[in-house]
Parts: C-alpha cells; structure tokens; sequence
C-alpha cells in the first residue's frame, strides 16, 4: 500500500520546470462554450432524427395513480408514445442488480401507482416534435387517490430522529461544561430548502447501435449512472456507452441520475429511433433533488477571556420518506475549534417532500449559518474582536480526535483577510456608519471544507505526432477539469498545453469517480499524473532502447522533458521524431491513484475567512453586498483562474443563502413554491459588488502526490454567514432564519424604533 | 404550448376587427410575457396577431406639450428617450426598475400595460386560481402570500399587478388611446384601465374584446420633483414588494393592488398641507393584510414618507 510519505517525493508537478502548475491558464473548452458550439447533451447530433419526450409530473405529493387516460394524446399529432406506469416496459425493481458488482442499481422509471411526492414523473410522452409532444402532454388525463401529505418540516421537529447508523458524539461533558461557562449563549437558526438551478437542466439523448444503448446525458458521475441505466435495461453493463461531456452546472443535484436517462434509452429501444428527454425548468424545482431546510442549536460556553469551554451544535433535517439522506450540517464544526465539552450531531425526519440530497458544500453550507454568527454574537458579548475569538481557540490538533493537522492556516487566512480588507476600520458596535441611504456594516467568518482522495484511474497516449492524449471517465461540471488536466499532462510530458488533448466523460476511458465533494481535481489529477509519469517511463525506455535515437544507449532515468523535446543532457530529439520512428503506433498507458494507507493518521481540511461588507437600507430592509473578500488556504493550486473562479462562485452562493436564496414548501399541497428563475432567486449582477479571493501559497503533502486540495465547496462554506453578521454590524438587527428578506429585517428595525 | 395559427396586422383597426372576430385570439408584440405563459400552458390562445411592426413605436411631442408614446415603443426606448428623461424622468427610472436590459428591448408600451400578475399560484397550473381557471378558488388567499395585496383585493383574488412602468404612468396622469374593433378610438386614463379583481379576476381592465391600445398619452409634467423607488429581495430581474412613484404632488403605488394604485387619499392630505408620514398614512387607513403580507403596510408607509421627502427636499 501506498503511504503518504511516498508522496513526497519530488515528481513533474511538484517540480513544475516549465511553470503551467499554477498558471492562471484559460480554459480548455472556454472558446467552445462560449461560441455555443460546446454540445451539451441534448445538443448532440445523433445518427438519425430524433424524437422528443416530455415528462408529466404527479400533481399530487403523496398517493396513488389510480387511471390514466391516454386516447386523447396517443391521437395527436406526430406522437409516438404515452407511457404510464400501466404500459411502460418492464424494467427490474429499484435497486436490483444483475451484476453484483455494479456501482448503482435498476432505477425504474414510471414504476408503479404509488406517488412519493409532488412533481414525480408519473408519465411520459414521446412525438415526432417536442412542440407536439408537449401539445399532446395536455391531453393526459390522470387520475389520483390522493393522501393528505405530512410535508410541514418546522411541525414535525420533535418526531425527528437519529439518522440511521448515527449517534451523537460527545467529548468530555458537554452539559456540565455549559452550565458552569462563565459566559453563555444559546440561540436556533434555520435554513430553508434550496435548489441547484443548474443553468443546464438535465437531459438525456439516448439510441441503440445494435444491442448497445448509446446514451448522452448530464451527469456528474459516470460509472454509478452507466451501471445503473445497465440494470434499468437488464442489459450488460458495457452494453451501455455513457457520454457527459460538457455540463452545464451540477452543484450536487446530477450526483445520481433521474426519469430522464432511463425513458429516453427505452423510447429509443421502442421506438428504434433517437430520443431526447429534457427536464423543463419548473421541473427541475420538484423532481430533482433539493438541499433540505435546517433547523440548528449552536450552545456556546466561554470563559471571559474567550476560551470556550462548551460547544455544541444540534442540527435538525428532512428527507423524502423513502429516502436516506441526511444534511450533516454539524459535521465540519467537529474540526473547527478548539473546547473540552463538545456535543454534536443530527436528527432526521421523513416528510412526503421532493427528495433531500446533497448541494454544493452540502453540511457546511448551512452549518456555518449558524456557527459562524453564533461566534460574532459571543464575541459581541465578550466583548471581543469576531477574529480574535476564533484565534483564541484555534486548536493544535483536531479537537475531535487528537489527529495533527495535515497543513492548516486557518490563522493566517484570519490574519491577511482582516489586513487585506481593512478590517480595524470596523466600528464593533452596530449603526454607526453611514454612506448616503444605507447603513453599513462589515462582518466575517472562518470557513472549512474537508479534503478527500478516491481511488481514480487515467489513460495517457501519445500520438505519432506528438500530441498526448488523456483520456479518463471524468467529468467537468464547468470547474475546470479539462483545464487543470491539460495542464498536469502537459507539465508531465513537457509539452506545450496546444499539444495536449483531454477526452473525459465517457464510460469507455479508465473511470474516475466524477466531479463532487471538492474530490474532483485531487482525484482525478493524481490519476492523470501516474498516467503521466507511466508514460514518461514508456517513452524514455523507447528513446534509449531506439538505435535510430540520439539517446540510444543512454540512462532512462536520466531523459528529460521539455518544449517537446526528450533529451539526456545535449542529446535530444523531438518526441514527435522519436514517437513518429520507434513506436508509429503510438504509445498507450494507465496510470492509478489510491488512498494512503495510513492517510487517516492526519487530519485534512481546507480552511479560509471571509469578509463583507454591506449596505442595510433601514427605511426598506434591503441588503445589499458592497464587496466579499475571501482569503484561503488550500494545497497547492493548479490554475489560478479556474480555481478563483470557483471559490468566487461560492462566496457568491453563499451571498445568496443569506440573503435570497429559499424555496418554500406549500404545506396544503406538498410542493416548492418558486417554479422558476424569476421566483427563485439567485444572485444577479446587480446584486454583488467587488468580490475578491485570494488564496494563499500552500502545498499538503499528505493530500495526495500534488499536495493540491479542493476548492469547489469551500468558497461557500461560511460566506454567508460573513454576511449576516456584515448585515447586524450595519443596523443591529439579527435575523436567524434565513434568508435575510426585507420583510424579516425591517420587522427587526422597526423593533428597534428605527 | 398548444397549437395556435398566426397572422401580422396592417393596421391597428384590422387587428382589433381581426381579435374580436377569432374566439380564443390574442395580440402579441414583444412576447416577453405572453410566450412564457403560452409555454407553461397558462395562456392558451388559439390564434396570435402581431402587432409589433404596426407603425405605432414613435414617440412625438403633442399638441397639449405632453408626449406620446406609440403602443409599441420598446420599454428601452422610451426609458432612454432624452426627452422622458428630461421631463418625466419617474418614468424612465421605473421603466430600467423592471425586467432585464433584455427583456426591455423586447417589450413595448401596450405590453408592459397588459402584463399579468406573478402571483406563484397563477404559474403554477396545478393549483387553483381564480385568475387562470374561474371559479376554482384562490391558493394564494391562505397560502405563500407574503406578497399580496393591501389594496382592493377581493377573496377571489389577492393578486398585484406586476408592472412599474404603468405606475410612473399613473402618477403622471397618463392617458391610453384605443381603437376598437369598429374602428372606433377613444382614451382612458391609465388610471382606470385595469380592474380592482372583485368576483371576476381572470377580467383585468376595461379594455372591450378586441380593443388595441395604440398609444400612451402623457400630458405635460406636473410642477414639482420626480422619484421612482422599487423595494425588491435582488438588486435586478426581479418583482418588487412594493414601490412608489412620485411626481410633484402626484403619488401612485405598485405591487399593493390587482393595478397601479393612485394614491388619492394621500394626495388630498398633502395638498393640504399634511406632512409625507400622515399624509401615506391616511392612504394606509384603506389597506388590509393577511400575515404573512403585514409588512407591507410599514414598508409602504416608510417608502413613500421617504420618497415624497426626498422629492420636496429636491424642491
């Protein structure tokens, strides 16, 4: 087994003699997607006109389908199919596996009468157009026994319970530590629901060549979302080639697959013709996963000094009732700070709700919304600087298990983004400052994301003309994959970037476990440079072993890449010359990334602070953000730019959770109210002013070989609540359920007299 | 979107005589509202007649000193006329408060005047409204309806209309022409062209089947400032929560009744001599809430105390 230890050794990132680790490099596909020639999955040509499905949703949120009147719409014009669950074709249970070994199981689509909850593709409707499909969608008739849906989350709190396999953790004594604090505060946030609103909606085109279904869709991870179509189809599992190639947005909500994917392969295979299948936008707001809302109990104990002496976060939470997935907002606070009393954990409870799931820094995301103003109103109290108490109890090791830490400068990301964004300017009591109408107000919070590494493998070719090739069933959910692994290639091979070409997003390339959890580019990456370095080995023994090579004879250890040329000191040749003359075929290898064996002996986080500062109009209770700051810590960074913009993206999520950001449940009807993206409100342009990310020079050489960690959920994490205490500094007013609308916060200051 | 043919009118009579004799015909000109209500089947017209390319999108001086702005000027041109950004500037301010740069190069004067409620209860066809199916009842009435109405609503419908242009319209004392499908014209003002909902809230305004609006007029601006604000959950692209026009001593309301909401009672208290707080407050004696829409009784209370200040402080 691999050790940590082995990582350090010097290998082409680390070194990066030519320079492009780190380059602020554009990205791959950039001129593709932004000239819309990049096709996304429901763009791609297929070999033959397809046809169009449309899925209807269930409009009811618990029940049955008890008829379905197809006669009118199977009579429309140009359709060829209407399906329900009495006629679609038969597929093997959920979660049967022909093949034991499959990553996902058979996920039926239209699988029987039972309806789980509102927005459930119920039935489906296959024309020559979609124009007429969607026509004929109106002309279903269905029919439902329905039951009174139990969806009212903030009614059912006392019924919640342990999530499964779950206990509370508890260090020290966490009652008697809070009792006796000098110093203590207890006080409850919540969090609403909120959806991903990918910019893609998911989609699917599928055909049949033969026995083999080819499928293109928007996913993020491609081995679970193959086998599992496999077994849907009671097909082979290589029987089914998956294609994701360009994603627009995941976020979490294409971590698994929906109706889409299987309805679009069996129209295809019943039809004998291409299928496409589109959620529509409104869809997406019900029938694909959501973040689910929270309820959250932070205690804090200190001592006047600051210490803490307790701590503890409670955290309540739903999911679907045939669901299992619980919001571990507590989690991260478990590595947070330091204090001998700790109590945390989560209750869960099953609602006749659309379906809970993970989004982007899903736990963190809405954990920190509480934390992270739970620590301004201490400070508050104590009468301490917000950055000085987390300070205080920064700990030396992870207070949870007594791990050191990989690599953490979560004082320094404190330190430099009080210095860079001018955080002495700061006035501690709230309502001071003013600038023309608004109110305004700075506030910060840490942020801490965890890091992982999955095992993950990647081909790398090189081609008779010099080109390398990687290949990989990774995917780019527009974080930069293509990009960052142009760049380890390139670095590796020493060859120029334009030499390089990344063909990822296919079930058919050595797998990688896709894009989520911050995992992606570590994962996937560490991969490409085995691979790469496999390759290095292959075509260094071809020079030496080549009497046609100036490096004939020559040690392999000693040849060099670089500019495209392989050399042992003056000795060289182009590698497309060598390429073209030793191995005209070319050259192919795989290369493989596992964890360290003894990984789990550090603990690994990637840590940062953000600041805000916002404007409080306190005739209206507008908020608006006048600039973010967010300085962090993360392993070495490969791109610059695609990493900025990732951490820029999550401050601004986070902007939005605070602020905008909710879709709530109709309790009557079992459904989200906002359907779209004029109700549902993400940020505008308007809406965020100078945001800024500055991340400091790191490498964690016990990450992974490239000591590099993950960004995608980090930006997030905390960035909200750096808001809402921006938002009380400027009017003094909190506001613990999110988001922070004008009808809250003017609530608060007419409260004040204000 | 269900199946609907299509014709261009040549002339804004033809249209009308064209609307009123297709049952199930609308007009369309920017679309920007109409398509997405056709795409998610709240609309359904059987028939579309398009009234962009008629001659009516120029803005001319009148006789009276006012302006008059064709049906189907675009929301952009009219908010970056320079001579509505001179004299009527509550206008142009309302105009970029709404929509995207996008949609306002699209949608027109007529358009913007007859777009329909955002109430989240009216798009989402598998719910009951009042407004998309008769008689079906109200969700919003004991449902999300944090922004309801204050003004007028009815327990058939608690809905409000959308637009900001038509309340700096309002406030202005502007005036609709329409023509009729006999060809007959006649003016309104904007004032009186949308209905409070009552018992029958899917009927908007006055217009009569088939009737074109085929200019706003505007007479000359009133003595005194001009100030358009909009209270909204973002900064850009989104509903209001309420909002205020202001021109000279004119006061109208948007996002607190099924219309553009003139302010006559504050009007008459600040013309005599009441001060901006009492005179919005005397309008809000009239206003009733449900909940979860209490706030918007103070936050009109304080917008308008404020704009009317602001305005007076401008002299």
């Amino acid at each position: 087994m691999t050790s940590v230890h082995d990582w350090a050794a010097p290998n082409p990132v680390s070194t990066n003699r030519s320079g492009l680790i780190g380059k602020p490099v554009d990205r791959y596909e950039g001129p593709l997607k932004v000239t819309g020639t990049a096709p996304y999955a429901y763009e791609v040509q297929p070999p033959s006109p397809p046809a169009y499905g449309v899925m209807i949703g269930a409009e009811i949120a618990t029940g049955r389908l008890t008829g379905a009147d197809i006669a009118e719409a199977e009579a429309a014009p140009g359709v060829l199919a209407v399906w329900t669950h009495f006629n679609v074709p038969a597929q093997p249970p959920r979660g049967a596996k022909a093949h034991p070994r499959s990553t996902a199981g058979s996920n039926p689509a239209l699988e029987n009468d039972k309806v789980a909850y509102f927005g459930q593709p119920v039935a489906f409707v296959v024309a020559d157009t979609l124009e007429n499909a969607v026509s004929a969608s109106h002309l279903v008739k269905l029919t439902y026994a329905a039951e009174t849906p139990d969806v009212d989350f903030r009614a059912r709190l006392e019924d919640a319970g342990q999530p499964p396999g779950e206990q509370d953790v508890e260090i020290g004594d966490f009652a008697s530590g809070f009792t006796a604090a000098e110093v203590q505060l207890d006080e409850t946030w919540s969090t609403p629901i909120q959806n991903h609103c990918q910019m893609e909606p998911c989609a699917t085109l599928a055909w049949w060549e033969g026995e083999k279904c080819i499928v293109h869709t928007s996913i993020q991870m491609v081995k679970p979302a193959q086998h599992g179509l496999a077994e849907t189809l009671g097909i082979g599992r290589d029987d089914v080639h998956l294609l994701t190639r360009y994603i627009g947005g995941g976020f979490g909500g294409k971590g698994g697959t929906y109706d889409d994917l299987a309805l679009a392969a069996l129209a295809a295979r019943a039809l004998g013709r291409p299928v496409k299948v589109a959620f529509t936008r409104q869809q997406m707001m019900n029938a694909t996963i959501h973040r689910p809302a929270t309820v959250q109990r932070v205690r804090l104990g200190a001592k006047k000094d600051g210490t803490l002496d307790a701590f503890s976060m409670m955290t309540w939470t739903h999911c679907n009732r045939n669901g299992n997935f619980t919001e571990h907002a507590s989690n991260f606070a478990r590595a947070l700070y330091a204090a001998p009393n700790r109590l945390t954990g989560h209750r869960l409870v099953r609602l006749d709700l659309p379906v809970a799931g993970p989004m982007r820094a899903p736990g963190e995301a809405s954990g920190t919304m509480s934390l992270e103003c739970a620590m301004d109103e201490l400070a508050e109290k104590l009468g301490l600087d917000p950055v000085e108490l987390r300070i205080k109890n920064e700990p030396p090791v992870d207070p949870e298990n007594g791990r050191p830490f990989s690599m953490r400068q979560m004082v320094r990301c404190l330190k430099e983004g009080a210095q860079l964004f001018g955080w002495d300017r700061r006035l501690p009591t709230p309502g001071l400052v003013r600038d023309g109408r608004w109110l305004v107000g700075m506030g910060m919070a840490a942020a801490i994301r965890g890091n992982f590494l999955l095992p993950a493998k990647c081909g790398f070719s090189v081609e008779p003309d010099g080109t390398i090739v990687v290949r990989q069933g990774m995917t780019d959910i527009g974080t930069g994959t293509y990009t960052v692994l142009a760049q380890i290639a390139a670095e590796t091979l020493g060859v120029p970037l334009g030499q390089v070409r990344v063909e990822i997003g296919d079930s058919e390339m050595p797998p990688a476990p896709g894009s989520g959890g911050q995992f992606g580019a570590a994962t996937a990456g560490s991969a490409a440079l085995m691979a790469g370095m496999n390759l290095r080995k292959a075509i260094a023994a071809l020079a030496v072993g080549d009497p046609g090579s100036p490096l004939h004879g020559g040690s392999p250890d000693e040849v060099t890449f670089q500019d495209g040329v392989v050399a042992i000191s003056n000795r060289s040749e182009t590698l497309s010359d060598l390429i073209q003359r030793a191995a005209p075929a070319g050259i192919a290898v795989e290369g493989e990334i596992r964890p360290a064996a003894d990984a789990r002996e550090w603990s690994t986080q990637t840590y940062g602070a953000h600041y805000v500062e916002v404007g409080v109009d306190p005739i209206t209770g507008e908020v608006r953000v006048r600039r973010m700051l967010g300085v962090f810590a993360a392993g070495r960074i490969i791109n610059a730019k695609t990493a900025r913009s990732q951490l820029t993206g999550g401050m601004i999520w986070g902007a939005a959770s605070a602020l905008t950001e909710a879709n709530p449940v109709d309790v009557r009807y079992g459904s989200l109210l906002n359907q779209d993206l004029a109700q549902y409100l993400v940020p505008v342009q308007a809406d965020i002013g100078e945001v800024e990310a500055i991340i400091l020079d790191e490498v964690d050489d016990k990450a992974n070989p490239m000591g590099i960690k993950g960004v995608g959920e980090l930006g997030n994490s905390g960035a909200g609540a750096a808001v809402a205490n921006a938002v009380y500094n400027a009017c003094g007013v909190r506001v613990r359920d999110y988001p922070i609308s004008p009808d809250k916060l003017l609530a608060g200051l007419i409260a004040q007299g204000m | 979107m269900r199946p609907f043919t299509y014709e261009r009118a040549t002339s804004a009579a033809g249209a009308a005589k064209a609307a009123a004799l297709t049952r199930g015909a609308r007009f369309i000109a920017g679309g920007t509202n109409l398509l997405d209500l056709m795409k998610l089947d709240i609309e359904r017209p059987t028939h579309l007649i398009d009234v962009s390319r008629l001659p009516m999108a120029a803005i001319a001086a009148t006789a009276e000193g006012g302006l008059s702005l064709g049906a189907a000027a675009t929301n952009s041109d009219v908010a970056a006329n320079a001579e509505i950004r001179a004299r009527y500037p509550v206008l142009s301010e309302a105009i970029v408060a709404g929509g995207s740069p996008q949609l306002r190069n699209k949608a027109t004067v007529g358009g913007n005047l007859l777009q329909r409620t955002r109430c989240a209860y009216f798009y989402d066809t598998s719910k009951p409204c009042n407004k998309r199916a008769p008689g079906s009842g109200c969700s919003a009435l004991e449902g999300l309806n944090r922004n309801a109405a204050i003004f007028g609503a009815s327990p058939h419908c608690i809905a409000t209309h959308p637009s900001d242009m038509s309340v700096a319209l309002v406030a202005l004392g502007a005036r609709v022409e329409l023509v009729s499908p006999s060809g007959d014209t006649r003016t309104l003002p904007v004032a009186d062209l949308h209905r409070l909902p009552g018992e029958t809230p899917q009927i908007e305004t006055e217009l009569i089947p088939g009737e074109l609006i085929t200019a706003v007029v505007l007479p000359p601006p009133p003595a005194g400032g001009q100030l358009y604000r909009k209270v909204r959950d973002r900064a850009s692209y989104a509903g209001g929560l309420a909002s205020v026009a202001v021109a000279g001593g004119q006061v109208a309301l948007g996002m607190v009744a099924h219309k553009p909401w003139r302010a006559a009672a504050a009007e008459a208290a600040l013309a005599a001599g009441a001060s901006p707080a009492e005179a919005i407050a005397k309008e809000l004696e009239g206003a009733s809430s449900l909940g979860r829409n209490d706030f918007k009784v103070p936050l009109v209370a304080r917008l308008t105390a404020a704009a009317i200040s602001e305005v007076k402080g401008r002299g």
